[in-house]
């Protein structure tokens, strides 16, 4: 079975390859390793927002609040930023993690201490922090020019031939594989979905591996918010409207289970790429922008198919010789 | 009959010492329901403490409330003479006490590594988990229980005497003094349980108080020390339990004497009206052959996870075999779902009844005319009326206690719920109908109603399979029993040949 699932995220890589040679036969570039490098930056923002969203539907939850989150921390540190041009940009970075993180604790405690199902929870908060950023702005817009020059530039200065936007995914990516692999908080996230009564038994606060996920979800969110801002050189109420979803489907694109307790880093990175790269080939093979949220549809719905298909129960083990290594126990 | 008190006198007195763990007083009270009423019971070190009592006695409830799932409505928990409280489990593994629960709490997207450890994982300098030691601690309580389980593989492809031992291994890697364990037995079989009972030897001489919980008598007697049994919520005795004889327990146990509760009436047995030949399932079972008799009840007995129920439901079409054939009254069927199934007479009552046997949120009379809206309904228009001249119908026949028809069917007990399950099914005039642990956390009244009710079923002349788990049951009801074993068929017997040995020996293989 865990053969299997290794087998799946190789499926999608493989899939993702053959997608982009492909595309190589109508845009010969596509594949050249500035155009690949492009891509993965170009999705990096959705790869940091999609691994939050994984660790909240590992425990059996979903945020629908992150690009709402993203949207009210962008503009809150872009207004930072114009009025008070000293600050420097690190801590502009931390307070952008800070205030997301906090948006994501308040979803996180509605969740844990008021029992409320988390799609309601964030239905509700989502259009909240939508409203809030409203209320900041008065729907006013912040411009290029009001930002500071590090603001806008740092993420995109290079380092090793990447902009450091794409390293930051990087890290995230690693610190999210070391959180769940390495940690007791990642391990209880796993088992909060996979069985929450067992959890339990097992002495685990399942309401308190929630409640975290939803911080560090909101967290990502946050860092993506100033991201988000820098790359695009403007902030205003309705940035990245929808993008929850985008961060939903990468999820389960990638494999992970929206049942809670399946999943792996890497299906949710490769779920994102191959987001990014129908994102980014559409428009060089020339098929409109409608045809293209269409075609993500399309995929998104097979992926669930396939996942269901995947997860569906084969019937319990009963006979001895369709266990695995019963040689002990006989 | 035996009162409480001549029951407590005629045990013998348990020797003194200092108890690890003390219950005083304990009550748990759930909407409707005092499933523990007042109890007393401690636990001593080096000692194996037998909890006894039929299926909704409060075990489970008394096991919730000591592993912290639970908080009870009264009463303390002591442990070394002092105070405690669990507001979770966390707090009780604090305080040293572990579990194997009865319904294996496991996860089967984790390793077996990692179901062992986790919520205790050891960690490194760092505080990070530490991989390398759950894997070898595991490999090595594995192998204390003579399995080589390869502890980096999910748990999802084992089977569930292995999910056992797994279960068995966490409750072990807990360094705990008070370890329970609610019928560790019931999915292992013979050479697994002496594996079991040579740990629990082990841990006695290590001074760990220990709570035992089962059904079988002999294994009871073989490894515990003391006893008490429980009987609808209450203590009802408890003392050294080798100087106590069986009938005394069982007696402490019913309340009365136990041929009262199988009021079996002899059937008349007629041709054969369902063959099953040589049905095979992928995983679940292989090779299952018998034929059911008009007014027979087959009794179906084997451990948890023997493939009982994955057979009938695969003959309800939930499922659908690899090969094998099925003969109704002499006529090849193919059954593709459930709906092939009820259309040509066969009805499955499930074991859970909440989750696959009712809409507990719909009224009675609704539950009761779902499978055979066809037939109450008017031009494809659903007729209340007609639904509810259905449901009476059944209802008082059925002896169904109910304040309306209208009534949600949460609302009602254990047992009257079972009649609406066994009602709906009815409805639709079957010929055979299988039911799945029929009386399974049903008190013991409601028992006996139940019981006579599938006599007389039978004695109209239904085919009845009925799986069951409890052996009274199975010998005071059945007219044959076929006993699988690991999804095999371990044989059929006759009645006449009925003891309680022989379908254990069969169900638990003599390895």
């Amino acid at each position: 079975m865990q053969n299997l699932l290794k087998n799946r995220e190789i499926l999608l890589a493989l899939i993702i390859i053959g997608m982009i040679l492909s595309f190589t036969t109508r845009a010969p570039n596509f594949a050249s390793p500035a155009s690949l490098a492009n891509i993965f930056n170009d999705t990096s923002i959705l790869i940091i927002l999609a691994l939050g969203q994984m660790v909240v539907i590992l425990t059996k939850s979903i945020d629908l609040s992150v690009a709402a989150n993203l949207a009210f921390t962008g503009m809150a540190v872009a207004m930072l930023d114009s009025t008070y041009p000293g600050m420097p940009l690190a801590l502009l970075v931390l307070v952008a993690i800070a205030i997301g993180a906090a948006l994501g604790a308040i979803n996180g405690f509605l969740v844990w201490a008021l029992q409320i199902p988390p799609i309601v929870v964030t239905l509700g908060t989502l259009t909240i922090y939508r409203g809030m950023s409203f209320v900041l702005s008065s729907g006013a817009w912040v411009n290029a020019h009001q930002m500071q020059p590090d603001f806008l530039g740092v993420p995109r200065l290079p380092v090793l031939g990447l902009p450091i936007l794409s390293w930051v995914a990087i890290a995230v990516i690693l610190l999210i594989g070391f959180i769940l692999a390495r940690t007791p908080f990642g391990r209880s996230a796993y088992a909060a979905g996979g069985n929450p009564v067992a959890a339990i038994y097992a002495g685990i606060d399942v309401g308190r591996a929630r409640f975290l996920a939803f911080v560090l979800s909101g967290a990502l969110a946050g860092l993506s918010g100033y991201l988000w801002v820098s790359r695009y050189a403007v902030a205003y109420v309705d940035i990245a409207a929808g993008f929850e979803l985008d961060s939903v489907a990468a999820c389960v694109i990638g494999g992970i289970s929206i049942a809670g307790g399946i999943g792996t880093v890497i299906g949710t990175v490769l779920g994102a790429l191959f987001l990014g790269v129908i994102k980014n080939a559409l428009p060089v093979i020339g098929i409109s922008p409608f045809a293209q949220m269409a075609i993500s549809g399309i995929v998104i719905v097979l992926a669930v198919v396939f996942n269901a298909r995947a997860e569906r129960k084969k019937g319990r083990i009963i006979l001895r010789d369709r266990a695995a290594r019963t040689e002990g126990a006989a | 009959m035996m009162t409480l008190q001549s029951a407590k006198l005629a045990a013998g007195a348990i020797p003194a010492g200092e108890p690890v763990l003390e219950m005083r007083g304990i009550s748990q009270i759930f909407p409707g329901v005092k499933a523990l009423d007042r109890v007393d019971i401690a636990l001593y070190p080096g000692k194996v403490t037998a909890l006894i009592g039929e299926n909704g006695a409060g075990k489970s409830t008394l096991v919730k409330i000591l592993t912290g799932i639970y908080r009870p409505n009264e009463g303390e928990i002591l442990i070394d003479g002092k105070a405690a409280s669990f507001a979770n489990a966390q707090d009780a593994i604090d305080a040293g006490v572990t579990a194997i629960h009865q319904e294996t709490v496991l996860f089967d997207e984790l390793t077996v590594g990692e179901n062992i450890f986790l919520g205790h994982a050891p960690r490194t300098r760092l505080g990070l988990i530490d991989w390398r030691t759950i894997n070898e601690r595991s490999r090595d309580l594995m192998k204390a229980l003579e399995s080589d389980i390869d502890p980096t593989t999910k748990l999802k492809d084992f089977s569930i005497a292995q999910r056992h031992l797994v279960a068995i291994a966490r409750a072990l890697s807990v360094d705990a003094r008070i370890v329970i364990m609610d019928e560790p037995t019931a999915a292992l079989s013979r050479k697994e349980i002496d594996d079991l009972f040579r740990i629990v030897e082990g841990l006695k001489r290590q001074g760990k108080a220990i709570l035992f919980i089962s059904h079988k008598f002999d294994e009871l007697y073989e490894i515990a020390d003391n006893y008490a049994v429980f009987r609808d919520g209450r203590m009802v005795g408890s003392g050294v339990l080798k100087d106590t004889p069986q009938d005394e327990i069982v007696r402490q146990m019913v309340g009365r004497d136990v041929h009262d509760v199988f009021p079996k009436t002899e059937a008349v047995i007629g041709a054969p009206v369902l063959s099953v030949r040589g049905y095979s399932h992928e995983t679940e079972f292989r090779d299952i052959s018998f034929d059911l008799r008009k007014g027979e009840i087959l009794g179906v007995y084997g451990l948890i996870g023997a493939g009982r129920s994955e057979l009938c439901q695969s003959i309800f079409g939930i499922t659908r075999p690899k090969s094998g054939t099925l003969e109704l009254e002499s006529r090849e069927i193919t059954i593709r779902d459930t709906s092939d199934a009820i259309a040509a007479g066969i009805v499955y009552v499930p074991e859970e009844r909440g989750r696959h046997g009712l809409a507990l949120e719909l009224p009675i009379y609704q539950n009761m005319s779902l499978p055979s809206l066809i037939r109450t309904s008017v031009s494809g228009f659903l007729k209340a009326a007609n639904e509810l001249k259905l449901a009476r119908r059944f209802a008082e026949r059925l002896d169904l206690r109910a304040a309306a028809l209208s009534v949600p069917v949460g609302t009602l007990s254990g047992g009257n719920q079972q009649k609406v399950v066994i009602g709906k099914w009815l409805a639709t005039s079957p010929k055979v109908i299988i039911l799945d642990e029929p009386t399974k956390g049903i008190d013991i009244g409601s028992k006996a109603a139940v019981h006579g009710f599938i006599s007389e079923l039978a004695s109209e002349g239904l085919s009845i399979i009925m799986i069951s788990s409890e052996l009274p049951e199975i010998l005071g009801m059945s007219d044959r029993v076929l006993v699988m074993r690991e999804g095999l068929q371990a044989g059929i017997f006759e009645r006449e040949s009925l003891t309680a040995e022989t379908l254990v020996r069969a169900a638990t293989g003599n390895a």
